[in-house]
C-alpha cells in the first residue's frame, strides 16, 4: 500500500456512461458560469471582494490539484509559492512602477521557476518526507520575508501597500467588481489550460507517475523531468493565485502567509476532491465562508466548530465535492 | 571553544524536549502510519488536564499517572470514534481529519481554560546543575524521563506479545489479521499509548515554556523534523533526531553570519531536508523495498 495509490482517484468510469451524465454536467457548468458571470453585478462590494477571494484560492487550489491529485507529490508548502507570486507582484508595482496587468504573467514565471527548482531536490523524497520538505517551506516563508537584509525590497514587517486599480475604458464598474472580473477571466484561462494539460500527452504522463512511477519510467516517461516540471507549473498557478490576491487585498505582509494558509488550500483541495479540477471552486468557498460561519456559530469555540464542520464534510463526502456529484449522478442514472 | 560546548549543551537541553515530542510522533507512525499533525494539540490538552488535576489538590505523581491513564483513554477513543469508519479513506481525508483535531484541541483549550500562560511545577526543581545555568535540575530529569520511556517502549515493542502484535498490525495488517491479531484494536491501542506519550512529553515541557493553548506548535514541528530526521521507523533514531535538531538549531543560530540569529528554525529545516535527500529514510531508518 503505497502513498500513491492511495490518493489515486477511485475507480474509472467508462465511457458511455460519461457521455450520458455529459450533457447533464454541461448544462451545471453553463448555470454555475452565468451565475459566476452576472453575480457581482447585484451584490454589495464586500460580497464581491469575498467572491474575488474564493476565485483565488480556487486557482491555488487547481494548481495544488495538478501537483497532487494528478501528480501525487504532496505540498504543505503552497503558501510559499502564493507568497512569491504576490510579493513579486507588490514589488514590481512598487518600486519599478509596472501595471498591475503586467505583474501577474511575471509572478507566474518567476513561481515556475522556483516551482521547478524546488521540485528538482524534492524528487529524491516521497510522500511524508516530501510533506515534511514542503512543510519547512510553508514555515521558512514568513520568516525569509521579514529578514532585515531584504528589508529594502519587502518592507519587513509591514509590508507593501498597493494602489487598487480603477476599471480601464470608463467601464461602469466599481473597484472591486473590476478586479472580480480580471480574477474570472484569469481563472478560466487557467482552467482551460490545466484541463487541456491534463488531457494531453504530458497530462497522462503525469498521472501515470501518480499511478505507478515504475511501470511509467519502463514506457520511456521521463518521471525527474515531470515530477520538477509539474511542480513548475503548480507552483505558477499558485503564484497567480497569490499576485491577483496581492492586487486585491491591496497589502501584502509576511504573516499573511504563514502555514496556516498552506494547510487552508490542502483542506480546500480535499473539499472539493482530489483529481477534480471544478472541485477547487467548492474549495475556494470553503476557505473563504467556512470559518465565518463556524464563527457564527459560536463565537469562543469557532475553531472547534471548524473542525467539526471539517470531520462531518470528510464523513458525508470522503471525495470531496467531485466525488459528491459523481454519487449523485451515477444514483440519478440508476433511477 | 567555551561557547561551542556552552552552545552544545544548550542545544542538549532544548533538544530533550524535541526528542520527547519525536519519540511520540514516532510511536503513532509505527502505530498507524500516518503523521498526526494533532499530536502536539493533544499533547498540550493532556497537560491541561495534568493541572487541572493540580490545581484540585491532586499530589504530583498521581496527577501525573491519572493524566497518562485519562490521555490513553482519550486516544483510544479518539482512534474508535473519529478514524475507525475512515479507515480506508486516503491519506489526504486523513491529514484533514487531523487538521480538524487540532483546530477542535486548541480552541477547546482555549475556551475551557482561556488563553493566559500559566507557570507549571517541575518535579526536579530549577536548581542549576552545571554550565550556568545551561542545563538545570529540570532539563537533566527530563532527558532522563525521555530516556526511560525509550526504554520502556523498547522493551515493550521487543519482548511483549502486545508489542510484536501491534508491530505486525503495522508492518502488513492484512497478514496479520490472518494469524489473528486484531488489528483496529492495535491501531487504537497505538493511539491511546501516542497520546500517553504525548502527555509526558506535555508534561516535562510545560515548566520550561509555560502552559498555553499554543504551546506545541513550534515544539511539534522540531519534533517532527527531529523524527523524520532520525528515521520514522526507529524510536532510538528519533530520539537522536531530537537531541540533533536542538543542537543544529543553536550552533545555525551563534555560527551563521547574518542570517543565523533570525533564520534558525528555517536554517535547521533546511538542513533535515539536505539529510533527506541524501538519505531519503532518516538517518536510522529502514529502507522499504517496495515491489513493483
Amino acid at each position: 500500500m503505497t502513498a500513491q495509490q492511495d490518493i489515486a482517484l477511485p475507480a474509472g468510469r467508462d465511457k458511455t456512461a460519461d457521455r450520458k451524465s455529459g450533457t447533464a454536467m454541461l448544462l451545471l457548468s453553463i448555470a454555475v458560469l452565468a451565475v459566476l458571470f452576472l453575480c457581482p453585478l447585484f451584490l454589495k462590494n464586500f460580497t464581491v471582494f469575498q467572491l474575488t477571494m474564493m476565485l483565488i484560492y480556487a486557482i491555488a487550489i487547481m494548481g495544488l490539484n495538478l501537483l497532487t491529485g494528478f501528480n501525487g507529490q504532496f505540498s504543505l508548502g503552497h503558501g510559499a509559492f502564493y507568497a512569491i507570486g504576490a510579493y513579486t507582484t507588490a514589488i514590481l508595482m512598487e518600486h519599478f512602477g509596472i501595471a498591475y496587468g503586467w505583474t501577474i504573467p511575471v509572478a507566474g514565471l518567476v513561481c515556475f521557476v522556483s516551482g521547478f527548482l524546488f521540485g528538482l531536490p524534492a524528487l529524491r523524497l516521497e510522500s511524508i518526507y516530501l510533506a515534511l520538505a514542503t512543510f519547512s517551506l510553508a514555515i521558512a516563508t514568513p520568516q525569509i520575508l521579514k529578514l532585515s537584509i531584504l528589508e529594502e525590497w519587502t518592507g519587513g514587517v509591514q509590508g507593501i501597500v498597493i494602489i487598487k486599480p480603477d476599471a480601464p475604458f470608463g467601464l461602469p464598474l466599481s473597484q472591486d467588481q473590476w478586479l472580480y472580473y480580471v480574477t474570472l477571466g484569469t481563472g478560466l484561462l487557467l482552467y482551460w489550460a490545466a484541463r487541456n494539460l491534463v488531457r494531453s500527452r504530458s497530462g497522462r504522463a503525469i498521472m501515470a507517475i501518480r499511478d505507478n512511477p515504475v511501470a511509467a519510467r519502463s514506457m520511456g516517461v521521463n518521471v525527474s523531468l515531470y515530477k520538477a516540471l509539474t511542480f513548475g507549473v503548480s507552483a505558477l498557478f499558485t503564484g497567480v493565485a497569490g499576485a491577483l490576491a496581492a492586487i486585491v487585498v491591496q497589502f501584502v505582509a509576511p504573516d499573511s502567509f504563514t502555514l496556516v494558509l498552506s494547510i487552508a488550500l490542502l483542506v480546500g483541495l480535499v473539499v472539493g476532491g482530489v483529481g477534480w479540477l471544478p472541485g477547487a471552486l467548492a474549495g475556494g468557498a470553503f476557505i473563504v465562508f467556512v470559518p465565518n460561519i463556524a464563527e457564527e456559530v459560536s463565537k469562543g469555540l469557532s475553531g472547534a466548530m471548524y473542525g467539526l464542520i471539517m470531520i462531518l464534510l470528510i464523513y458525508l463526502m470522503p471525495s470531496g465535492a467531485g466525488g459528491l456529484i459523481r454519487t449523485l449522478a451515477d444514483w440519478q442514472k440508476r433511477r | 571553544m567555551e561557547t561551542f560546548f556552552q552552545q552544545v549543551l544548550g542545544g542538549i537541553a532544548t533538544g530533550g524536549i524535541y526528542a520527547c515530542m519525536a519519540l511520540a510522533v514516532v510511536m503513532i507512525y509505527q502505530a498507524i502510519h500516518h503523521l498526526n499533525l494533532a499530536q502536539g494539540e493533544m499533547a498540550m490538552f493532556s497537560t491541561f488536564i495534568a493541572w487541572q488535576l493540580l490545581q484540585w489538590g491532586f499530589p504530583y505523581w498521581a496527577a501525573f499517572v491519572l493524566t497518562l491513564g485519562i490521555s490513553f483513554a482519550g486516544g483510544f477513543l479518539i482512534e474508535r470514534v473519529v478514524l475507525k469508519p475512515l479507515e480506508n479513506a486516503p491519506v489526504l481525508s486523513h491529514l484533514v481529519i487531523f487538521i480538524a483535531l487540532y483546530a477542535i484541541f486548541n480552541s477547546l483549550a482555549g475556551f475551557i481554560w482561556d488563553f493566559t500562560v500559566k507557570p507549571f511545577p517541575s518535579p526536579f526543581g530549577t536548581a542549576a546543575l552545571f554550565g550556568e545555568g545551561l542545563i538545570g535540575a529540570h532539563q537533566a530529569g527530563m532527558i532522563l524521563v525521555t530516556l526511560i520511556v525509550l526504554f520502556l517502549l523498547f522493551a515493550f515493542f521487543r519482548y511483549t506479545r502486545v508489542g510484536l502484535a501491534m508491530r505486525a498490525a503495522a508492518a502488513n495488517p492484512e497478514s496479520a489479521r490472518l494469524v489473528g491479531i486484531r488489528v483496529g484494536t492495535m491501531a487504537a491501542l497505538g493511539w491511546g499509548m501516542a497520546a500517553s506519550i504525548g502527555a509526558v512529553a506535555g508534561i516535562m515541557i510545560a515548566p520550561v515554556v509555560f502552559l498555553e493553548p499554543n504551546m506545541m506548535l513550534s515544539i511539534l514541528l522540531y519534533g517532527f523534523a527531529g523524527a523524520v530526521l532520525g528515521g520514522l521507523t526507529s524510536p532510538g533514531g528519533a530520539v537522536f533526531g531530537g537531541f540533533a535538531v536542538g543542537v543544529i538549531e543553536n550552533l545555525a543560530g551563534t555560527y551563521i553570519p547574518v542570517v543565523g540569529a533570525e533564520l534558525k528554525l528555517p536554517i535547521a529545516l533546511a538542513l533535515i531536508v539536505v539529510v533527506l535527500v541524501i538519505k531519503p529514510n532518516g538517518l536510522f531508518g529502514r529502507t522499504v523495498v517496495q515491489r513493483v
